[in-house]
């Protein structure tokens, strides 16, 4: 049984499980927003509603399962501290996942065929876009390219179908998690985040007066 | 919960330090402090974004180490603290998303404080003598820049002043990079004033004029004093002069010492408060604390200065206060709190 954060769009904390038996996944609760402005002020409430929801304690979870982006730099970063410290707390492993394979393995699950491109806001003009053309045998999400920034107006074309997602659900992040640790397919993603872009800095120009 | 002598894990992601400690009511157990200081250096100052990944690097390293360090289990705490503010957004969120799952993680309360009113609270953790209230507290570093006056730590304290451009870090930062010195200024421009004479140049005293104090009597002012250097160099430059690095270091940094120094005198003086405590990262320089002392002496003013590790941001400080909130009966802070840049010192808890 898992716990799964995603804060790469708006805030999705998810408790999902995978029956030994059946494998059927099962998703026991689900709360969130796509508020892309107030992570750090819900996540907490959200992890509280979504383990009260599923009638589930923290030493319950098997680990936590967590959106590794792509995402807008601030909100992303709440989730991925909370997913690591929960897990931490509970001294269970910290599952990475890249948002964007949840997204298409959802799609493909909901019956989806063929190539499949995701795009994310990506914020300055830019979209976040990863290519995917189905499932494995294990049903895991095949990416073909990305997740990689584009221009909004110039994003790579597909000969497919392509999803534009505002909300990456956390039952997503999860029940891939869970698929690919049953299916000893972990890690599934690095564990550093996905920003894609380069700290915004601007460099001193230091000016020598003296040697 | 130990009400008498609480365990609390106390995370603190305002500025570039990661810092994670652990109290037992006002007895110091871990202080692990993960700086991204070096990072920030090539670019003169501290860049947000390059802190705050940092943060989410260092915070769950530096909860290990903290725990090994206090040689307790996470079963063993009491209660989480957390800094909501003031600082850098980004930052701030890094320590409140990572406190409040660890909070949820063991089921143990959260109290998410204000990062300034922890700078007092880390002198609860100098064992020789008690923190006594009222004191005025002058908090200085490379984010902030204040004066307090704390009647108590955990429900009355009142901004005097604070700094309305630059933080005196900040003007050390600046000076040092037009000077050709590297970042962090503080540490360069004492290592360069070695020899120089504090009284060569007049700089100008912020906010010191008469007209000034009505106003801004405990307010403070550098960046016209950094304009002030830059213009006296460029001058020496034109003429075809040396610059005299030594008298420039010495006499720039005797004008932030002179004015934060004599408005918190000033200010004990004028409100009858007989105590003066420094906290934040400036109070590692040597003439700022050597002009206290001097000041503090003649004015019969008890002066407290907790230990360096205390003084620069760190996560003990934050448990300090977390512990007192929770020895004093106050409740735990309500889950929906967020990080707040501009948090007020007279909101100790949020
Ligand atoms: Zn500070």
């Amino acid at each position: 049984m898992l716990l799964a954060i995603d804060t790469s769009t708006g805030t999705s904390v998810a408790v999902v499980d995978r029956d030994r038996g059946s494998g059927d996944l099962r998703c026991l609760a689900e709360t969130g927003t796509d508020d892309t402005m107030r992570h750090a002020e819900v996540i907490g409430d959200f992890i509280r509603d979504a383990l009260a929801d599923a009638g589930v304690r923290p030493s319950g979870l098997s680990g936590v399962a967590g959106g590794m982006g792509p995402g807008p730099f601030t909100g992303l970063r709440v989730g991925i501290a909370a997913a690591r410290t929960f897990a931490l707390g509970i001294r269970r492993p910290f599952v990475p996942v890249v948002s964007h394979d949840a997204i298409a393995w959802a799609w493909y699950r909901d019956g989806g065929s063929g190539p499949l491109q995701v795009v994310t806001d990506a914020r300055r003009r830019e979209f976040a876009v990863s290519g995917y053309d189905g499932l494995d045998d294990e049903l895991l999400p095949r990416r073909t390219g990305g997740p990689q920034l584009a221009p909004r107006d110039d994003v790579p074309a597909t000969t497919g179908a392509r999803l534009d997602a505002t909300i990456v659900p956390a039952r997503a992040i999860g029940m891939l998690a869970e698929l690919a640790f049953s299916a000893g397919r972990l890690p599934l993603a690095g564990q550093a985040p996905l920003y894609l872009r380069a700290p915004d800095v601007t460099p001193s120009a230091g000016k020598r007066v003296l040697q | 919960m130990n009400r008498d002598a609480p365990l609390v894990l106390g995370i603190e992601t305002s500025c570039d330090e990661t810092g994670v400690g652990i109290v037992r009511g006002t007895e110091l157990l871990a202080n692990v402090i993960a700086s991204s200081m070096d990072e920030h250096a090539r670019y003169g100052g501290v860049v947000p974004e390059v802190a705050a990944r940092a943060h989410l690097e260092a915070l769950g390293p530096a909860i290990t180490a903290a725990l090994a360090e206090a040689r307790v289990e996470l079963d063993d705490l009491d209660a989480v603290a957390v800094t909501s503010g003031p600082g850098l957004a980004g930052a701030l969120m890094v320590g409140v998303g990572a406190a409040k799952a660890l909070a949820l993680s063991i089921d143990r309360p959260i109290y998410a404080v204000n990062h300034l009113v922890g700078h007092v609270g880390a002198d609860l953790l100098d064992d020789e003598r008690p923190l006594e209230t009222p004191t005025v507290a002058l908090l200085v570093s490379g984010g902030h820049t204040s004066l307090l006056l704390v009647r108590d730590l955990v429900s009355d304290v009142e901004l005097l002043g604070e700094t309305i451009d630059d933080a005196a870090g900040e003007a050390f930062d600046k000076v040092a990079r037009l000077l050709g010195l590297p970042y962090p200024g503080g540490p360069e421009v004492d290592r360069a004033a070695v020899g120089g004479d504090p009284a060569a140049i007049r700089f100008p005293r912020g906010l010191t004029q008469p007209k000034d104090l009505l106003a801004h009597r405990y307010d403070f002012s550098f960046s016209g004093l950094k304009t002030a250097v830059a213009r006296w160099v460029e001058q020496r430059e034109a003429a075809g002069e040396p610059v005299p690095l030594a008298d420039v270091a010495a006499s720039f940094r005797e004008a932030v010492v002179d004015v934060l120094v004599g408005k918190a005198i000033g200010a004990c003086a004028e409100l009858g408060v007989p105590r003066l405590l420094l906290g934040g990262g400036v109070v590692a320089n040597a003439r700022l604390r050597q002009v206290a002392e001097e000041r503090a002496d003649a004015a019969g003013v008890a002066l407290r200065i907790p230990p360096l590790s205390l003084c620069t941001d760190n996560g003990a400080m934050i448990a300090a206060l977390g512990a007192q909130l929770v020895m004093a009966g106050h409740a735990p802070s309500a889950l929906g709190f967020g990080a707040d840049s501009t948090l007020p010192v007279t909101e100790i808890q949020v």
